[in-house]
């Protein structure tokens, strides 16, 4: 399941490959595609 | 971007569906067609109680935010505002 | 304060409560036959769905608030009740994009479009020129589809998406594709064949060489700003860059099929009893089936990568296309037929492998042989014609 576990700052963490869909830097949000998905015609 | 009002009301655009997941929500707005997902159930939280609070801020209060992250959400906000996920009630 | 640390396509492949969109293949009946159809379409089944029963299924979407349905088949708007339809999962707050090869996208039709925002089309079109496209698509569907284009475009429906599938044809037509857009405002949508449907007849000669992998990987880069992909390409990934999108399998976990006669499937280019999860018919509906079936269990428990594991490429392109393995009779835990590391070859036969259960093409069209199946279930497709009473624009 998730990982969890606390964080005081909303850096990236290194090696995290969705960091280019992360909005203004936050771990909180990120936006998607509604085409972005396999699968659909 | 301009900087986020915290202190006025707030609330989800009415073309926002938003649906609670696992780990946060989901977000699709029909105008836009535009997608978010909400990674905290905090955030969800905060979303969930705006249009009812009277601030985006005492929202954020009433969701559990302490003073040292309202920053981290307040850019959160922001991000949902300028996609109009969110938008100022009159 | 706890967040989650897991990249989206990490959480998002042990499923959700709900898909986030889905395909609904409204009919199997459908005015073209072409020749790389995922679906086998041409001949309506009559065991489709009723009016009612369609209704039923939409407001189980709206319980689960699924945000949209793709609405496609055959040719969707063939049914009677299709714009019924339409407008009532609009009124319960079922977004709709409905695919269509534009028979029926008339002025008034197109009226009916402008200003929606619950409402898209997406025309299908694979060909930039008559005689690329007609080859694959029939004999006048150049025409019927730019004529749609035309309607949509004179209604003021903006944004309207012409869909291609990307085939060793067609590749050279990328800036052209993108031109035939802009010139209708509408958004070009490009996707993968899958040896799925008729497609598993027609992958040998149409399916890009790897030179013309490299071109469109290269040219989405260049140019792909506002060309969408459906994430079908994710299995370029491997290539180096990550294309925009989840670059991950929805099937079974955002994603799904609902077939026209209630069948659910993992995904649309999946219509095979081994990717068959249940009935929107059976007890429970279609909730039960994406929340409680043993096929989609199995998609979302964590797959370990199989052969692929090892390969550096793996993080990027999650071994590729679970379907196009499948009928192109590879191991779906060993590398995609189309690896962009050259690692899913040599491939067997494909009139070896895996057929579908079913087979709604027309009997003959014009002459051309259509495939004959062997083995398969007994065929209970109408041979009445589909569009009796339906006359042309």
């Amino acid at each position: 399941m998730s990982d969890q576990s606390d964080h005081t700052s909303a850096v990236d963490q290194p090696g995290d490959q969705s960091s280019d869909n992360l909005v203004e830097g936050t771990l909180l949000l990120e936006e998607l595609s509604i085409d972005g998905m396999c699968g659909v015609y | 971007m301009p900087p986020f009002d915290l202190d006025v009301a707030w609330r989800l655009h009415p073309q926002v569906s938003m649906r609670p997941e696992r780990f946060g929500a989901l977000l699709y707005h029909f105008g836009t067609r535009r997608l978010s997902f909400v990674r905290t159930p905090t955030l969800l939280s905060v979303l969930e109680q705006l249009s009812t609070q009277r601030s985006a801020r005492a929202a954020c209060i009433a969701a559990g935010v302490g003073s040292d992250h309202m920053q981290e959400y307040a850019r959160a906000l922001a991000a949902l505002a300028a996609s109009s996920m969110i938008c100022e009630r009159p | 304060m706890t967040t989650s640390l897991l990249p989206l396509a990490e959480q998002f492949q042990h499923g959700l409560d709900s898909p986030i969109c889905l395909t609904w293949e409204l009919t199997y009946a459908c005015n073209l036959a072409c020749v790389h159809c995922l679906s086998s379409s041409g001949r309506r089944d009559p065991r489709e769905l009723s009016t009612g029963e369609c209704k039923a299924v939409i407001d189980e979407l709206e319980r689960m608030q699924v945000f949209y349905v793709n609405i496609g088949g055959g040719e969707p708007t063939v049914r009677p009740d299709f714009w019924e339809l339409v407008d009532y999962a609009t009124a319960h707050d079922v977004g709709v994009k409905f695919s269509t090869n534009g028979v029926r996208i008339t002025r008034a039709a197109a009226a009916r479009l402008r200003g929606s925002d619950y409402v898209d089309v997406q025309v299908s079109l694979d060909g930039a020129t008559r005689e690329v496209n007609d080859a694959v698509r029939g004999s006048g569907s150049y025409a019927t589809a730019l004529r749609a284009m035309q309607n949509l475009a004179d209604a003021g429906v903006a944004g309207f998406k012409i869909s291609v599938v990307v085939t060793r044809h067609n590749v050279s037509q990328l800036g052209d594709f993108k031109a035939i857009a802009d010139r209708f405002g509408a958004q070009l949508r490009i996707t993968r064949l899958r040896p799925s449907g008729r497609g598993a007849d027609t992958w040998d000669q149409l399916h890009p060489t790897d030179a013309q992998q490299r071109e469109l990987y290269e040219w989405l880069l260049d140019h792909g700003e506002n060309v969408l992909t459906g994430d079908s390409f994710f299995h370029l990934a491997a290539y180096g860059q990550k294309l925009p999108g989840l670059n991950l399998c929805g099937a079974g976990r955002v994603v799904c099929l609902i077939d026209p006669v209630g069948d659910v499937y993992a995904c649309p280019f999946a219509i095979h009893d081994s990717f068959l999860a249940g009935n929107v018919r059976d007890d429970g509906g279609f909730s039960r089936v994406w929340r409680s079936s043993r096929l989609f269990a199995d998609l979302r428990r964590p797959q370990n990568g199989g052969a692929c594991r090892s390969c550096s490429a793996f993080d990027s392109c999650r071994g590729g296309c679970m379907a196009a393995k499948f009928f192109t009779g590879l191991p779906l835990d060993g590398p995609d037929p189309e690896c962009v590391r050259g690692l899913g070859g040599p491939l067997p036969a494909l009139s070896s492998g895996p057929r579908p259960s079913a087979d709604h093409s027309h009997r003959s069209l014009h002459g051309t042989a259509v495939p004959i199946s062997i083995g398969r279930r007994p065929d209970r497709a109408c041979d009445e014609n589909p569009l009796t009473g339906f006359s042309a624009l």
